[in-house]
């Protein structure tokens, strides 16, 4: 009734007045929605730039940094940080990986006659940012700092047996020399390899303990900031956006072309591509295939290719009834399209490799004895004997994992195994991964230091299978798998001094692991890294070690 | 009611079916509701963006029901050497995925999960909300104090941050989807009983109800929940777009559908890496969810200006 | 009469941020007048804050608790030797009951400190000082253009109820209701940055201008401006005009809607019909009674959507790489950072409540029912 009233009561108005109301609104309106796209096109002008001529620009996935002190330090992103911002006593020569470790802060160095302990004579005239010389107590202190904080890549060093209780005797500095004492007798090259890894970092002391909190060993400064003599210093480490990092003009091997580096987190490959094509960075480092092939053959921008130490592989947990079945195994190593994968949405960036040592690693064989053949698997399944399954996998949410789940699911699905796919973020699948609650994981796999024991010690090594031991930093146990004799092969292997009879070694316990151990390694990465035309020189690591920024030039 | 009732009973001529349904005066109470029913929808009828909205829906569920036959191929059969063909390619209209699959197929079967994830959602938010709402709107005092205080606590958290934690607590998968997003929609629907509870509570009818001997309980259920819907039923529809942005915004984030289902959500996730080249991937099911969510949203409207006294026009 | 705009559902960001917070706040019935009704009023409100607060952060942490992931990984990384897993576990007070680490936390928070991130092992607080003002230059910008545009759109779409730019401006909210954001978002970012070249890529500033402005306020355009450096500033602007503009359409849909509805309410009741009766022009009859009448709703609903934005658009984030608080507390969420998730939780939370409490005095200030 109120209503109709009203509708009645509005066709009597005048309309001159409503409609000039209306104009005015219209106006405003008008204006707002014109203004909004101009000012999205006034800057439009000044997006267009290229990076300075000394600073190196990097798209780069960070968020798994969690700190900057290399004693504590274990991710990828973070050891390209310290590569760069430290030196060590031996050290990889961008300009040839290949010719293995040479002397960095460590002019020399000498093997006592049984071969535990290793001294080191220092560099002369190498000073760290703070000015403060570059010492035999420097590195003593380094060191020692490892085994008392005892962070995650401790056991790199403490596999040598050096404890918080014996470290006073076995690292110790004399002069300008420093000696390091194992408690027995490795292959030296197995010692200095792994002296090269972050954890052989050697910091400023001076500084270090100026900043010390609650007997922290600087451990907390040393977070967000840095002590090294490397070719740069650390400006800041933002958390998930960037690390940007200051020449060091007194770098004892000649101050870096580029002044700045800043490391940006993106997380897109799209993203990256697009900062790439405009020239707002010179390298991204996280492209994929579909966009490397956008940008190959693009004015101005080329594509690096490096081997890359990280392997892809899906593991059978031996606690699975069926899964312990030899037979089983063997079949699902038949039942994964390596080369179509290769081909396909892995192409360009994973090479089919299927053992557990990264090629151009010592005693890396190149064996490959299993393709995609469904029928063969088939056959397997039957003399088996296990009928139609149905078993888990667990993948953390990336997109080539998934696609390689799916592509098992796929094959499995033929043979009449039916295969779940659980995805989730890293830290839930390695959750239940760790807990040994998983029955497959397709997961990648990075070695953490440059000597074959890092994946050897890990794949094929275990020595105690039982739940209560949670030996969870190691593979073979997180699969609930027992090595046996491999397991031994494995440990004697690191006390070979003889480099030949090593390699030897590497290879047989490669072999039977290739057709015994219930891990089907499937590819060796190869990392694709856009760039635009005038950078060069820069070297990513291999498959050995990370980047460095110094001899880059553009 | 009110004049658009009237021009149309004036132009419908009092014959046969319509004659019956539009009659002045009802002889039956059926008859009385149908005719109600049926002047509900000649006014529906009149907004047509409505009305397509509500073509676009019954297509769904049409492409939904009859997916096996629609679809060209199997959405889940691979062929590596097929990946990333574009638009109009030869058997495959939409063109294939990264792992070779028809992405026009995995659309059709998508849009299976789609209503799923909507329909048990929007069964099981507004109840729990209803249930909430009236029993504190109705018992009121402690119980009324203590629900609501609840229910602020879920309407302050950040919704999608909830769902996360939700997802993350119990594992990806549709049905934790589906809870997820049911336990971040329900608040509302708890404020919006409560409120109407709290107008019919002191209602000269419950009084007369209760004054019979009713228990709490018959009086919730059996005369305070049918006051309630109507107001629910729009909110609700309003909603199901936000429900369905919702999936698939858990599905693009990882944890909505194991794969391989074709949840759209997930697909434009896995897309997403080849915008560039291969845009088709990541837009083709994005068109999907926006059509689907556009189309609830017209309906949503057009049953608000319908049920709603307020905002009624003409 | 009831409360105005029963089915006002502000929409946030991201789909999911739908629908929360629903009709305005319910007038208080206080009969009691003045100070007085203030105080009791303001007593009150502080206490819900508290109650809620509380609630909230007591779900999180339960959350955070059943959730299965282990938050030791995070600490150690996945290599870790047993003897250094326990060790941190130990020092993170796992081993105790959830009621006592409960407690524990909550004293920590009542005397400010959030705890350390697990996964980047800053304070917390830190952090959050970091990314949230990330997130209100953005929502803020948002919110801008939504009111900008949104406001009139309504007004227009009222006024002219039924004609065709009615219709439009039904459309082009139903539409930005009905967009997947994240992919809005994403092809916006093909066609302007990647194709067009009109505005900057993803991230607050160029690269190359990041840390070259001294942070007062934590937000680059205002940082930049206070320092003088014009092009940081042209540069942020072209960087944060796309988010904000898709975030903006958001806010926009939804202003605009309500305002129509109000509008609508307005124009139809009958002091107006009286105000026209008596030969007020129309333009006097829609600004100075119909308008002025709507602007304490307008600015409930506007205080809403602004909320939403503040929670933090965790996908725009995520497409635009803007490091704001959604995406840091997503982060966290996944990597069961517990102290991170509680710590933007609570920021958000807060902001959230009071927001709705303000706008809910508002309310019952300038609305002559709600006393």
């Amino acid at each position: 009734m109120k209503r109709s009233s009203f509708l009645y009561f509005r066709k009597l108005l005048p309309n001159a007045s409503r409609r000039a109301a209306l104009r005015n609104i219209t106006v405003a309106a008008v204006a707002s929605v014109v203004i909004a796209p101009v000012l999205l096109v006034i800057p439009a002008q000044q997006t267009q730039a290229a990076t300075p001529d000394n600073m190196l620009v990097i798209a780069n996935r960070i968020d798994d940094i969690t700190t900057l002190d290399p004693a504590q330090s274990f991710e990828f992103a973070g050891s390209d940080v310290i590569r760069n911002v430290y030196g060590k006593l031996v050290n990889f020569n961008p300009g040839d990986l290949n010719a293995g470790y040479e002397p960095d802060l460590a002019e020399s160095w000498e093997v006592s006659e049984d071969g535990m302990t290793i001294t080191f004579t220092m560099r002369d005239g190498v000073n760290f940012h703070s000015g403060n010389p570059v010492t035999a107590q420097d590195v003593e202190f380094s060191l020692r700092r490892v085994i008392m904080l005892e962070k995650t890549p401790s056991f790199i060093l403490t596999q040598f047996g050096f404890t918080k209780d014996n470290i006073a005797d076995t690292i110790k500095a004399d002069g300008n020399t420093v000696s390091i004492t194992t408690d027995k007798k490795y292959a030296t090259s197995f010692v200095l390899n792994c002296l090269t890894a972050t954890i052989g970092s050697i910091v400023d002391m001076k500084t270090v303990m100026a900043n010390e909190v609650d007997g922290d060993l600087g451990n907390e400064w040393l977070k967000t900031n840095s002590a090294g003599s490397g070719a740069y210093k650390v400006v800041s480490w933002k958390p998930n956006e960037s690390v940007t990092l200051q020449a060091n003009d007194d770098f004892y091997k000649g101050a870096p072309a580029m002044k700045r580096v800043i490391v940006r987190h993106i997380q897109e490959s799209a993203t990256q591509r697009l900062l790439l094509e405009k020239g707002d960075v010179d390298v991204a480092r996280n492209l994929n295939p579909e966009d490397v092939a956008g940008i190959t053959g693009k004015e101005g921008i080329k594509v690096h290719n490096e081997l890359r130490g990280r392997l892809m592989y899906i593991s059978m947990n031996q606690k699975h009834p069926v899964l312990s079945n030899p037979k089983v195994v063997e079949a699902i190593k038949y039942l994964i399209d390596y080369e179509g994968m290769q081909n396909s949405f892995l192409k360009g960036q994973y090479t089919v490799h299927q053992n557990f040592l990264p090629q151009t690693y010592l005693g890396a064989i190149d064996d490959k004895p299993y393709s995609f053949n469904i029928e063969k698997a088939k056959a397997l399944l039957e003399e088996a004997g296990v009928g139609e399954f149905e078993i888990e996998a667990g993948v953390r949410e990336a997109q080539e994992r998934i696609e390689i789940a799916q592509t098992l699911q796929n094959a499995m699905a033929q043979v009449g195994i039916t295969l779940k796919i659980t995805v989730g973020t890293g830290k839930q699948i390695l959750t239940r991964y760790r807990a040994r609650e998983l029955d497959l994981y397709v997961g990648a796999w990075g070695p953490d230091y440059p000597d074959p024991q890092t994946n050897a010690g890990t794949f094929a090594f275990n020595p105690d299978n039982s739940d209560e031991i949670k030996a969870t930093g190691l593979l073979a146990y997180r699969n609930a798998w027992e090595p046996g004799a491999l397991g031994e092969k494995t440990a004697a292997a690191v006390t070979e001094g003889d480099v030949e009879k090593r390699r030897a070694m590497y290879e047989e316990i490669q072999r039977e692991f290739l057709t015994t151990a219930p891990f089907a390694i499937m590819f060796q990465q190869i990392e694709q890294a856009g760039m635009g035309d005038s950078v060069s020189n820069l070297v990513l690591g291999g498959a050995i070690t990370a980047a460095s920024y110094w001899p880059v030039t553009k | 009611m009110n004049q658009a009732h009237t021009t149309l009973n004036d132009s419908g001529t009092s014959r046969g079916m319509r004659g019956w349904l539009t009659a002045d005066i009802p002889r039956s109470r059926w008859q009385a509701r149908a005719s109600a029913w049926y002047h509900g929808w000649l006014e529906f009828k009149a907004n047509r963006l409505a009305l397509l909205g509500l073509c676009i829906l019954v297509a769904l569920v049409l492409i939904a029901i009859f997916a096996p036959w629609l679809s060209p191929h199997d959405p889940y059969a691979q062929s590596l050497s097929n990946r990333l063909l574009p638009l109009g390619s030869e058997g495959h209209l939409l063109g294939t995925d990264s792992l070779g699959r028809d992405l026009l197929s995995r659309m059709i079967y998508g849009s299976r999960i789609t209503l799923y994830i909507v329909a048990l959602v929007a069964l099981i938010a507004p109840v729990a909300g209803l249930l909430m709402g009236t029993v504190a709107g109705y018992v009121g005092g402690w119980t009324d104090t203590v629900l609501m205080r609840i229910t602020d606590i879920f309407l302050a958290f950040p919704r999608l941050v909830l769902a996360l934690a939700f997802v993350a607590a119990l594992g990806a998968g549709i049905e934790n989807a589906v809870l997820a997003i049911a336990l971040t929609a329900w608040p509302p629907y708890a404020r919006i009983a409560r409120a109407e509870t709290l107008t019919i509570r002191s209602s000269d009818y419950i009084s007369a109800v209760k004054l019979q001997g009713a228990g709490t309980l018959r009086i919730i259920v059996k005369h305070i929940w049918p006051l309630c819907i109507a107001s629910l039923i729009v909110r609700i529809t309003l909603d199901m777009a936000g429900i369905i942005l919702a999936a698939a915004g858990l599905g693009f984030l990882g944890l909505g559908a194991r794969p391989p289902s074709p949840e759209w959500g997930a697909m434009i996730a896995e897309g997403r890496r080849f915008i560039l080249d291969h845009w088709w991937v990541a837009t083709m099911p994005g068109l999907a969810i926006f059509t689907v969510s556009l189309a609830f949203n017209l309906l949503g409207d057009g049953l608000r200006d319908l049920l709603d006294p307020k905002s009624h026009s003409k | 009469m009831e409360t105005p705009s029963a089915q006002a559902e502000p929409k946030s960001g991201d789909g999911v941020s739908n629908n929360r917070r629903s009709e305005p706040p319910a007038p208080s019935a206080t009969t009691a007048s003045g100070s007085r009704w203030f105080l009791i009023k303001f007593l009150k409100t502080l206490g819900s804050i508290a109650i809620t607060m509380l609630g909230l952060l007591f779900v999180t942490f339960i959350i955070g608790r059943v959730m299965p992931i282990d938050p030791v990984i995070s600490i150690v990384g996945e290599r870790a030797t047993k003897e250094v897993y326990d060790a941190a576990y130990q020092e993170m007070g796992l081993d105790k009951p959830v009621l006592v680490q409960f407690l524990y936390y909550l004293g920590d928070v009542v005397r400010g400190d959030f705890g350390t991130s697990y996964l980047n092992g800053r304070p917390v607080s830190e952090d959050i000082r970091r990314v949230f003002p990330a997130t209100l230059e953005l929502a803020t910008i948002g919110t801008l253009i939504g009111i900008i545009v949104g406001v009139p759109l309504g007004m227009i779409a009222a006024v002219k109820r039924d004609s065709w730019i009615d219709q439009v401006a039904r459309v082009v909210a139903l539409v930005g209701y009905s967009m997947p954001i994240f992919w809005l978002g994403l092809v916006g970012l093909l066609v302007f940055y990647g194709i067009l070249g009109w505005v900057g890529g993803p991230g607050r500033v160029g690269i190359f201008y990041v840390d070259m402005v001294p942070p007062v306020t934590g937000m680059i355009l205002i940082d930049s401006a206070l320092d003088g450096q014009w092009e940081i500033f042209r540069d942020a602007v072209s960087h944060i005009i796309l988010p904000a503009s898709i975030l903006g359409y958001y806010s926009l849909a939804y202003i605009s809607r309500m305002t129509r509805s109000f509008m609508l309410e307005q124009l139809n009741a009958e002091y107006v019909t009286t105000a026209r009766v008596k030969g007020l022009s129309e333009w006097a009859v829609i600004w100075r009674h119909a308008f002025s009448n709507i602007k304490v709703q307008l600015i409930t609903v506007i205080a809403l959507s602004y909320a939403g934005l503040l929670e933090g658009s965790v996908l725009t984030e995520i497409i635009f790489a803007w490091p704001g608080i959604g995406s840091y507390i997503t982060t966290a969420l996944l990597s069961a950072d517990m102290n991170a998730v509680l710590g933007g939780t609570v920021v958000v939370g807060l902001v959230f409540v009071c927001l709705n409490v303000l706008s809910d005095l508002l309310y019952s200030f300038f609305d002559p029912r709600a006393k």
